[in-house]
């Protein structure tokens, strides 16, 4: 009976999730949607891809990172290098990037994340602004002055599949034994050690994944806005990220999603109002700080569950 | 052959011997008690088994094989859980999440297997569900499923706290105060449940506690610690008598019943 239920939920979501791929995918190529909510859409996308996989490491694993934008520069940059000057597909540019990322978050993760708190967010600040200052001194990708002229590869079908496979991915590894070790040790690190879990092995684990799809967010990145510079990726970025998350909730990924979405677009909507933008829209989180301090979506998740007859179980299913 | 042995254990915070050259010595199946005056060192030698803290000298024989620079979650994985005094459990997660999260190192498969959703997955958490489903039905614990921990009784977040110390599957239990802040209706409930599931699980345990009836009426032998080094050893009525323990506890003669332990 849960099996049957099961796949039908999952058919739900595939259908869903390729009707809404093919409603922007045709609204796209009519012309309806505009340049400027082009870029706006794409930045939506690579945001969820951002916010879901600093989600893993903040919200399910309990660790307060700071430098997810070092890893998209990470990501962005060895993409660049692979399509501009070595003259490779985009998919192998995107799959090295994630993976040099990825490594850079183990080489960051395994002597930081002894740190706990406070003092992990400031290690992994200076991860951050490390990764700006290289790139200012490296001549081959262009100092200062950033990479210029990178091919315009990234469209609406790359960051979309991205995008889904960023929230498969992390939705099964949550929703699974893996996942609930990173859980156990955000509720209680020394509980978790007493109870088998090896701690440190799955911190890093966390921190490489989400910085695995930090680096694909920033090849997707630098491929549609053809420059990235060092200024690109402050510590401004890494913080928009966090804000997003805790937006939407910590340790909820359909909150990460609705979080990135809503403020992908206020920002957007804004942006006419020039200075003021700023204020209405740190007001606005003020405002939902104040009333929900958990996030939108606290831990909870919104899944299709609701609209369909119950599955003989509930434990803890995240995301559709 | 001894199922946990300690030689000249101790450790030392700065200036201070917290345990000083203690000899444990706990056969297969046995039910210890570890009692005395608070700051004894009794949690601190819990803390030394189970890895927390690193002896500064000593030797901690477990099923042969020496404990010692093992990390905690390695400790574990030899066959040692243990509750807190001060209860640990994941507040925020659901009654069976703790003890499927406790399965976890039992669990065979892999990341990948979880990632792509395959035949492995599947089996595997139907096994971690079906076991911990077994496990809070011993446990009477089925009816707060999807509850969380940090809403149930203290007397069921107690009994939770040694279910979830089962599900890691161990040889040794180790239990720091498990009848503390409980009512004499509850205490005597858990004396009950110790000793059923030493019989169940085959286990040997080691337990500290303040509480004189639980000690004194289930455990075979008892050893008795004061300012860290022990002070007796023995069955429960020759502690009872020993002149040394009543001076430990009281400073002076009194009817041989050591107070309650006040400690929550």
């Amino acid at each position: 009976m849960t099996k049957v239920q099961f796949s039908r939920k999952n058919f739900f979501a595939l259908a869903g999730a390729l009707l809404v791929y093919f409603i922007i995918a045709s609204l796209l190529s009519t012309g309806m949607i505009s340049k400027f909510q082009e870029i706006n859409l794409m930045m939506l996308g690579i945001n969820i891809i951002l916010a879901v996989s600093l989600n893993l490491i903040v919200g399910f694993t309990g660790q307060l990172a700071l430098g997810h934008a070092g890893f998209m520069a990470v990501g962005a940059y060895v993409a660049a290098v692979l399509t501009l000057k070595l003259h490779q597909p985009f998919l192998l540019a995107i799959i090295a990037g994630a993976v040099a990322a990825a490594i850079a978050g183990l080489i960051i993760g395994l002597p930081t994340l002894r740190l706990k708190g406070d003092y992990l967010a400031i290690a992994t600040l200076g991860f951050g602004e490390i990764i700006k200052g290289l790139a200012n001194n490296i001549n081959y990708i262009g100092g200062a002055a950033g990479m210029i002229g990178i091919p315009r590869l990234t469209n609406w079908t790359w960051v979309y599949l991205m995008m889904v496979v960023t929230i498969i991915v992390t939705v099964n590894f949550i929703n699974s034994t893996h996942g609930r070790a990173c859980i156990a040790i955000r509720e209680n690190e020394i509980a978790a050690e007493t109870m088998g879990i090896n701690t440190t092995y799955y911190k890093v684990l966390a921190f490489a994944m989400g910085a695995f799809f930090a680096g694909i967010a920033g090849a997707l990145y630098a491929h549609y806005f053809y420059l990235i510079q060092p200024t690109t990726f402050t510590f401004f970025r890494s913080f928009d990220i966090l804000v997003m998350v805790v937006f939407g909730g910590l340790g909820s990924i359909t909150g990460s999603i609705i979080a990135a979405a809503g403020i992908t677009i206020t920002n957007a909507a804004l942006q006419d109002l020039a200075v003021l933008r700023m204020v209405i829209y740190a007001l606005l989180l003020i405002v939902i700080m104040v009333f929900r301090p958990q996030g939108l979506m606290g831990t909870g998740e919104f899944t299709l569950d609701r609209w369909m007859p119950k599955r003989g179980e509930a434990g803890g299913s995240a995301g559709n | 052959m001894a199922l946990l042995e300690t030689r000249g254990l101790t450790i030392s915070f700065g200036g201070l011997m917290a345990v000083a050259n203690v000899d444990l010595h706990l056969e297969p199946g046995e039910l210890v008690g570890l009692i005395g005056p608070n700051g004894a060192g009794k949690t601190t030698i819990f803390n030394l088994l189970t890895g927390v803290y690193h002896p500064t000298r000593g030797e901690i024989i477990f099923n042969g094989r020496s404990l010692v620079g093992l990390k905690p979650y390695q400790i574990t994985q030899r066959g040692i859980a243990r509750t807190f005094q001060n209860i640990r459990l994941f507040g925020e997660l659901h009654v069976l999440d703790n003890i499927r999260i406790a399965y976890h190192w039992h669990s065979r498969y892999r990341v990948i297997d979880a990632v792509l959703r395959l035949p492995s997955y599947h089996r595997g958490e139907a096994e971690i569900l079906s076991r911990s489903k077994e496990l809070m039905r011993i446990f009477k614990l089925e009816s707060y499923q999807n509850e969380k921990a940090k809403n149930l009784p203290y007397g069921e977040q107690r009994r939770l706290e040694i279910a979830r110390a089962l599900a890691a599957r161990p040889r040794l239990l180790l239990l720091d105060e498990p009848a503390a802040g409980m009512n004499p209706q509850e205490t005597k409930e858990l004396m009950a449940l110790i000793n059923w599931v030493r019989q169940e699980f085959d286990l040997t345990i080691l337990l500290i506690e303040h509480d004189m009836s639980l000690v004194m009426g289930i455990c075979e032998r008892i050893y008795v610690l004061d300012y860290g080094q022990v002070i007796a050893e023995g069955p429960p009525e020759a502690i009872r008598n020993n002149e040394r323990v009543i001076e430990a506890y009281l400073g002076q003669e009194v009817n041989g019943v050591a107070p309650q332990g006040g400690k929550s």
